[in-house]
């Protein structure tokens, strides 16, 4: 899974059935500190997250499990909405 | 899942039968502000997109999950035709 900040909406009235009622989000991942990192994308959305929330979102097949048993046709969908990052300042060098 | 443009489409006489009668077309991917990047993908399309077109692709294996691709041996998919995208200022 990867952080993200949702950035933006796509609309599409003509879809795969599986995706009728879907909402699709853009997406730019970003890292821990919150620099955007990576191409944005779109996203199907479980959570009911809105415009510039900060979230975590779950690629490939897996994408598709929180609609089951529905056959949703997603490789990319925001599974969580962040509250809180704790980034640890002190560096782990341990390997 | 990714937007893009439709700019060709392929043709295959002999291929998998699972694959037969399934249109292929050749999408360009586009970013959300609209610029077109790199590389080219050859795609299902089960929503009839046309030349041109603004379309969002599945990849991977959650392609097969679209419908008419179940059990298929694809990894990318036409499932929408887009009406639009909006981009917020902040982000």
């Amino acid at each position: 899974m990867q952080l993200g900040r949702v950035v933006g909406r796509v609309w599409a009235s003509i879809k795969n059935p599986g995706l009728e009622g879907q909402r699709l989000l853009i997406v730019q991942p970003v890292l821990p500190d919150l620099t955007p990192h990576g191409k944005p994308l779109v996203c199907t959305d479980s959570t009911g997250a809105g415009a510039g929330e900060l979230i975590y979102w779950v690629r490939g097949r897996e994408a598709t499990f929180p609609f089951l048993p529905g056959e949703v046709a997603s490789d990319a969908c925001i599974v969580g909405i962040v509250d809180e990052i704790h980034l640890g300042k002190k560096q782990d060098n341990a390997c | 899942m990714t937007l893009g443009r439709v700019v060709g489409t392929v043709v295959a006489t002999r291929k998998d039968p699972r694959l037969e009668g399934h249109k292929l077309l050749l999408v360009k991917p586009v970013s959300p502000d609209g610029k077109e990047e790199s590389g080219y993908v050859v795609a299902v399309d089960t929503v009839s997109a046309g030349f041109r077109e603004l379309v969002i692709t599945v990849s991977g294996s959650s392609a097969r999950m679209a419908e008419g691709c179940k059990d298929k041996p694809v990894d990318c998919v036409i499932v929408g035709i887009v009406d639009g995208v909006s981009l917020d200022e902040a982000g």
